[in-house]
């Protein structure tokens, strides 16, 4: 077989695979958590919380313990008032330990529509369940 | 032939590439890349590259990386609420066909506290929960974490690690049912 002809039987290979490959749904960081309860109506982007980043911060009973977070994707019905108020995320959120909720951007960050969730490759169907 | 060759080797090479990376938010496909919180949000790389690494999950051993001083988690918010840590380990299913359980509480106490996981998800009293993996695997008692914050449940021998004849190195029998730790697999 020349070069030629064998770059013809290559390319279109390769062809397919980056083409499947740029279709494929990119990998969110594991237990990254989607919150969709009313950003979409409510016209903001959705949540994402990212667990790495808050746990080399703090360890989970902070969260799951003292402020009161259930450890279940949905069993949270959290909102705007009561996180300015100081509950939930605004423990932290309140320009004091962390950014205050009026940097909405920094934690309405998800792509719109995007179902709540588990994300990032979590093996089970139960806490990623909403 | 080749065409298919090609394919496959690219096919592969990009889940090393997957697998061996932290990928940039605006590339993960939960983050909008056109929101303006995108290039204020530290990436995950920056943060994780530096801790002691792991093969599943965030890819970071978290307790060691704890153990070590690589992080220092916060442990309260409030100055009264009373830290409870508990160095005990207990063993489980000791009659199964896998290598036994070890659950250490101490690595979990550091970060846990005991009420995430009693009298909710677990008795306290050794042997009056019904452990099972059907149940672990629908998220449920272990997989309540495990499989979804802690290291995934593909990771067998991380739980399973007491072999039955003592002095050898636990491993996993032949006849387990890898479909088992699969999204959508049964349950053997």
């Amino acid at each position: 077989m020349t070069g030629r002809a064998s770059a013809r039987c290559l390319l279109p290979g390769a062809a397919a695979a980056l083409l499947l490959l740029s279709s494929l749904p990119a990998a969110a960081e594991y237990a990254d958590v989607v919150i969709n309860r009313q950003s979409d109506r409510n016209g903001v982007r959705p949540v994402v919380f990212p667990h790495w980043f808050h746990r080399i911060r703090f360890r989970c009973k902070v969260c799951h313990a003292e402020l009161g977070f259930r450890m279940k994707a949905g069993g949270n019905s959290i909102n705007m008032t009561e996180i300015i108020e100081g509950r939930y995320c605004g423990a932290c959120h309140n320009n004091d330990i962390a950014w205050s909720p009026e940097r909405c951007d920094l934690c309405h960050s998800g792509k719109p529509g995007l179902p709540s969730g588990v994300y990032g490759g979590h093996e089970t169907s139960g806490p990623g369940r909403w | 032939m080749r065409g298919l060759i090609a394919f496959v080797v690219c096919l592969s090479a990009y889940s090393v590439v997957l697998a061996g990376e932290w990928l940039p938010l605006a590339r993960d496909g939960v983050h909008d890349p056109r929101g303006p919180g995108i290039k204020q949000l530290q990436q995950p790389r920056d943060a994780l590259s530096r801790l002691i690494p792991d093969t599943a999950g965030n890819q970071v051993r978290w307790v060691q990386a704890l153990e070590k001083g690589e992080i220092q988690p916060r442990e309260k918010l409030n100055p009264a609420t009373r830290i409870r840590k508990l160095d005990q380990d207990i063993i489980l299913d000791v009659n199964g066909g896998m290598p036994a359980v070890r659950f250490p509480h101490r690595q979990h106490t550091e970060w846990l506290d005991c009420s995430n996981c009693h009298e909710g998800l677990f008795r306290s009293r050794t042997g009056e929960t019904r452990i099972s993996m059907f149940l672990i695997l629908q998220g449920e008692q272990c997989g309540v974490c495990h499989g979804a914050v802690a290291f995934p449940l593909t990771e067998c021998v991380r739980c399973h690690s007491i072999s039955r004849q003592p002095g050898q190195a636990p491993e996993v029998p032949g006849g387990v049912n890898p479909l088992m730790h699969q999204p959508a697999g049964k349950a053997p």
